[in-house]
Formats: structure tokens, sequence, C-alpha cells
């Protein structure tokens, strides 16, 4: 990518937001530990919505089903973590990592297991037709949630964070919690490797010529089906994984919440544009500060200010911030 | 002849279905005298109002091809307009007229918003983007607590004449005592029946062939030279402001209406399975899926107390059956057809009578082309950016 041709606006949003919002918030300290929690909530939001950007973006796929994912990484981390209660329940940062390192990788797991399953019988037969796409897996949606209710109870069960994460700490002026530092990290990684992998390797090449041109890579030889059916279940295990992430941000998890985060994704990727790694992230940081800044001023309109940025968004950009032209 | 254009031409166009459809009018006129008590009565007019509200849901995914899951946002809101007026004015016609009509205002807002926003770039932006209004409703409905009674809902009184204490005459008739909540039942009736005859007049209207043509061909249909974007948004004002008019049929029903009784997602997934049920792209499909799955799921949840309550010793099968997980048997059930079953019931019957009808050629029993989904179900669903 041409460091020239790099379109810099929708990456300014995210200060140009920040900076808006400072004479309403006032105190500087407040404002600076809002930001800094917004954006810690926008990674979040990122690593769920990088799994469907890739589905979406890459397959195709209008998965309302991906809820699912995120909900089911977020009760396998409940069971982990329940399990290896030694390390969780130590102060030290090390031992909790070696309980949610595991969580995170089982959980990531075991979405992609369910997640190749869930291409296998419900996303296969309706490939290119989107109107049976969001049919079907809002169907599969429902079905994975009272699944998830028969299996771990339909009742609210507390996640709590492992003793390490918990707390606050001071920079400068502004309090920072401690697993939302956690969280920053782990979507950097993500970002990082996801748009590594997308752009520098020989496996995000194919992936993104058989987006443009499908017949012609499977003529030069490659298996398109094996590396798009992968790329399901990446996108599910990350999914899984946002959903660990998600889970420990809330410090409890309901079946339903699925449901709660696929409606907060879809605007981060109306936001971000269908398929734009990048375009996710701003959108992520975008509804994450908003959220915060709304939170605290007028948590009243907490609800319709994410759907208010997105209507603005689109006024100036109708395919989103960084529209994949296809 | 008359029944022809109330009808607008559009004749169920299969004997069999002719049938049915006659015989679910019969029963819905003369449910009262039929079956009496209570619970027949409720179930007869939760499917007058299903009726209207899936039909108007099929006018903008059977006909126009587009997926909206605020409809029930807009059936709330019918719904919440007749409560809020009925509370605050006091039982009365006009605070009923006066709630249908800002209620109607007020989805007209909506949706004409909610399109111009998301149908401007791709269809499929209105699905997400109508998910996240839905949402961000159903939560402002319960926290608006001074105006909606929260998750409490609110309980209101109807007109004298509609009241249950309210007796026509002493005399029974046809062995019936005629009282308010019969007159209110067949109040629902006319309203539904009108209702419906406008939706079906709507879809055989030359607009309603347009919103065909989207749907088979977006971007032939922009072509020719109809503007998609203006047809898709009137469309899903059209479905918008029926669905208001469905949510008032219930309130005044009910004389309650709170967040769980129109706007839960449940409700969106019954209106989605009885249209598929029944047929897309065919008003006939909502009146007879309406019927069907109405009356089955009043008996249905019984049913699996029943099975769960035979599978007891096996403690995981028991709990796959429990009446709680109703929702996860019902998921399935759509699944299975939108897979097996995507024409549904009015498809399936009238391509009976297209096969008989080619198997013994006859020029006058050649049904005119019919215009269930062809494209938009089994091919590609053509997206021009």
């Amino acid at each position: 990518m041409n460091l020239k041709e790099f379109d810099w606006k929708p990456l300014a949003l995210v200060p140009l937001l920040a900076v808006i919002v400072f004479p309403f918030v006032g105190s500087t300290s407040t404002w600076l530990t809002l930001t800094i929690a917004g954006l810690a909530m926008g990674m979040i939001v990122f690593i769920i919505a990088s799994g469907l950007t890739l589905v979406f973006g890459l397959m195709d796929v209008l998965n309302f089903g991906h809820g699912v994912f995120i909900a089911l990484g977020a009760f396998v981390a409940t069971s982990v973590l329940g399990a290896m209660g030694d390390y969780t329940a130590s102060a030290s940062l090390w031992r909790n990592m070696l309980a949610v390192l595991p969580a995170m990788v089982v959980a990531m797991l075991v979405a992609g297991a369910i997640g190749l399953a869930f291409e296998r019988f419900i996303v296969r037969p309706v490939y290119g037709n989107h109107l049976k796409q969001i049919l079907i897996t809002m169907g599969g949606m429902i079905i994975g949630e009272e699944l998830i209710k028969v299996i771990w109870g339909p009742l609210q069960i507390p996640l709590p964070l492992p003793e390490g994460m918990r707390g606050t700490l001071l920079l400068g002026d502004a309090v920072v919690e401690k697993y939302r530092l956690v969280a920053v990290v782990v979507g950097a990684i993500v970002f990082a490797v996801l748009l590594w992998t997308l752009t520098r390797t020989k496996i995000g090449l194919l992936i993104r010529a058989g987006v443009q041109d499908r017949e012609m890579v499977e003529s030069l030889g490659y298996r398109i089906r094996v590396l798009f059916v992968g790329v399901f279940a990446v996108g599910s295990a990350l999914a899984g994984l946002g959903g660990v992430m998600w889970g420990l941000y809330q410090q409890s998890v309901i079946p339903q919440m699925g449901a709660q985060v696929n409606v907060l994704i879809f605007i981060v990727l109306i936001i971000g544009g269908l398929g734009s790694t990048t375009g996710a992230l701003v959108g992520a940081l975008l509804v994450g500060l908003m959220a915060n800044y709304t939170g605290f001023l007028v948590p009243k309109a907490a609800l319709f200010s994410n759907i208010l940025l997105m209507m603005a968004i689109l006024l100036w950009r109708p395919q989103g911030v960084y529209a994949l032209s296809k | 002849m008359i029944l022809n254009r109330l009808l607008s031409n559009d004749w169920p166009r299969s004997r069999v279905l002719g049938a049915i459809l006659v015989l679910l009018l019969l029963a819905l006129a003369f449910q009262p005298f039929l079956i009496p008590g209570i619970k027949a009565l409720n179930v007869a007019a939760k499917i007058l109002v299903f009726i209207v509200l899936v039909a108007s849901f099929d006018l903008l995914l059977g006909y126009t091809g587009i997926v909206s899951f605020a409809h029930t946002m807009f059936f709330g809101i019918g719904a919440y307009g007749v409560a809020v007026a009925s509370a605050r004015m006091g039982p009365g016609w006009g605070a009923i007229a006066l709630g249908t009509l800002v209620a109607l205002a007020l989805s007209f807002a909506l949706a004409l918003a909610i399109g111009l926003f998301s149908l401007r770039v791709r269809a499929i932006f209105f699905s997400m983007i109508t998910l996240a209004f839905a949402a961000a409703f159903q939560t402002l409905a319960s926290q608006l607590s001074d105006l909606t009674g929260g998750e409490d809902g609110l309980t209101f009184k109807m007109p004298e004449v509609l009241s249950p204490g309210f007796t026509l005459s002493e005399t029974p008739f046809l062995g019936l005592t005629i009282d308010g909540r019969i007159l209110c039942y067949y109040l629902l009736f006319a309203t539904c029946v009108v209702l419906f005859l406008a939706l079906l007049r709507i879809v055989n209207s030359p607009f309603g062939r347009v919103l065909q043509a989207i749907r088979e061909n977006e971007f032939r249909a922009e072509a020719i030279g109809y503007r998609v974007v203006v047809y898709r948004t009137i469309s899903s004002i059209l479905s918008a402001l029926f669905a208001t008019l469905a949510g008032a049929m219930l309130a005044i029903w009910l004389r309650y209406n709170g967040p769980d009784t129109t706007l839960s997602f449940e409700i969106m997934l019954d209106v989605l399975l009885i249209v598929v049920i029944g047929g897309m792209g065919t008003i006939y499909g909502a009146a007879i899926g309406a019927g069907l799955f109405l009356v089955a799921q009043s008996y249905l949840q019984d049913l699996l107390r029943l099975a769960s309550g035979a599978v007891a010793g096996l403690p995981w099968l028991a709990a796959l059956l429990s009446p709680d997980r109703w929702l996860l048997w019902l998921g399935l059930l759509f699944v299975l057809s939108v897979y097996y079953f995507p024409t549904g019931v009015v498809g399936r019957l009238r391509a009976l009578r297209a096969r008989a009808a080619t198997s013994s050629p006859s020029p006058a029993a050649a049904a005119p082309a019919a215009s269930p989904p062809t494209k938009s179900m089994q091919g590609d669903y053509v997206e021009n950016n």
C-alpha cells in the first residue's frame, strides 16, 4: 500500500471526535479517562467485528449468526476459567495469563470448530444468495442461542476478572482499568496479524485474489474452497476470542449477549465499510468512544448515539469509510 | 365481476388453495358462534392481527426482496400509540383515532429515514440497520416508563361498546350473547379484511409489478428507468404503515400493551416463519400461514411439555424438549423451511396445479404466469454498487 495514496481522513475521525467532545466533558482527567476507556472498549469491539469483516468482506456471507460464536466463546471461557481457580485467584499477572490464555485458545478452538460445522450445514447451501443467507443465519443464531441455554442454563453466569487484572492504574491524570490495557494489547495483536496476513503473505494474496476472481485462482490450481472454509473458521474463532474479551469486560455472560453484540458489530461494519479491516478498526474505535462519552454525558441517549453516528458517517460516505470497490 | 375487483384479479390459482382460503374466511367470520370460549376467540383474534402483520411483511420480503428486522418495531409503535393515547385521554374513539394517527405519522417518519439511509447503497445494509433500530427501540420503550409503562406495560380501557361488560341485547343471537368482546372481534375482522384486500390491491398494481421487477433483477429495473431506491423506500414505508395498523388492532383487542407483547424478537421470528411457511411473495400465504401457525403454536407447547415429561429419564433430552426451549424448535423449523420449503404452502399448491395443467393441456386452464419469487430465491441475489 502506497503511503501517499492512503486515505487518512477516516483515521483522523477518531481524534477529531475526542477533541470535539472535550469542551463538553470539561475536566481534563475525566476526558482522558473516558477516552482511554473508550479506545479500549473499541479494541474489544474490533476483535469481535474483525471476524465478521473477514467472513463478510471476503466470502460475501452475511452472517447474522456471528453473535452465537461470541456467546459461545464467552461461555467456554467461564468453564475454563472456572476450572482454573488457582491461577485466576493469584495476584500475579503472569499466573493469571496462564489461565486466560488457555481460556482464549480453547474458546477459539471451540468456536472455530463449531464455525466449520456452521459453514457446512447452514451456510454452504446458500452461497451467493444474500436474502436466504440473512434468513438462514438468523435461524442458526436462534438455534445456537437455545443450545447454549441447554448446555449452560438460561441464566446469567458471572465471569470475574482474574485478580491481577482487577483494579486501576494512574497514568498521569487518567484512571485506567488494568484490564482495558490487556484488551488494547490483544486487539493490537489481532489487528497486526490480520493486516500482515492479508497483505504480506501468500495465503493473504490468494484470499484476496480469490475474492476478486475465484475461477482464475482455481484454474491456477489452488483450492479456493478449502481456503474460504478456513477463512470462515478463523472468523468464527476470532468471534470466540472476542467473546472471551467481552465477557471479561462485562464480568458476566448471558446467552443473549450474542444478539446484543451483533447489533454493535453491524454498526461497526457499516461505519467501517464492509470487508475492510482498517475500516473495522476505525468503526470500532468510534463506537467505543461514542459509547463512553454519551454514557457519561447523556446516559439516556447512549442507545441511539451509535445509530446517529452511523447515520452521520453514511451521509459522508454512503459505503462506509473504507469501502472496498468490488 | 365484483369479486374479481375485490381480489384485484389475483385469484388463488389453485382449487385446493381457494377452498382453504374460503374455509379460513368462514371459520374466522363465524368463529364466535362455532367454538365458544375465550381461548378460541383469543386465538382467532390473534390470527386476524397476524394476517395483517405478516401480509405487510410479505410486501417487503416476498415482493420487494428485502429483509427488515424492524417490523415488530412498527407493530409496537401502533400498539403503543393506541395504548398511550387511551391511557392518557381515557377510553374513547377519539383516543383510538388520535393514537393510531400519531403512530402512523411516527412510523412513516422512521421508515422514511431508515429507508433513505440504508437503501441508498446496498439492500443488505437495510437488514443490519433495521436490526439496530429495533434493538434500540425495544430498550427505549422499556426505559421511557413514564410514557410506556416500562416493562410492566400499559393497561387501559376501550370505549364502552367494545368492553366485555357491554351487552347489545339481553336475548342471545344464535345462542350467543353479543357482548363488547364479540363486537370488538368483528371490528378486528372487518379491519383485517379491508387491509388484506388493500395489500392485495397494492401488490397487483403497476407499483407492485415494479417491486417484483426490482426483486428479480435490481440492475435491470434501474436500467429500464425505475428509481430502485424510491420504490424500495415506498414499499418499506407502506409495509411499516400496515404493521402499525396491525399493532393498533392488537392493542384494541388486548386492552394492554407491553414490550414483550409487541416488540420482542420472538414475534419477529414468528412473522418470518409464517411468511416462509405460508409462501413468500403471495399475500395469500400470510393468511394461510398465520392460521396454521397460530393454531399450531397454541397446542405445540403443550405437546412439548408432554414429550418432555415422557423422556424425563434422559435429562439432556428432557432439557431439549422442555417448553422453555420452544424457540429452539421454532428456529430449526425455520431453517428447514427456508431450505426445503422455500415457496411455502401456497407455492406448493400452485406448483401442483401447474403440473396438473401441463400434464393435461387445456388452454383455458393454463394459469397466467405465476409470480412466486424465482431468481431471488434460487439464483444470485443481484446487487449493483
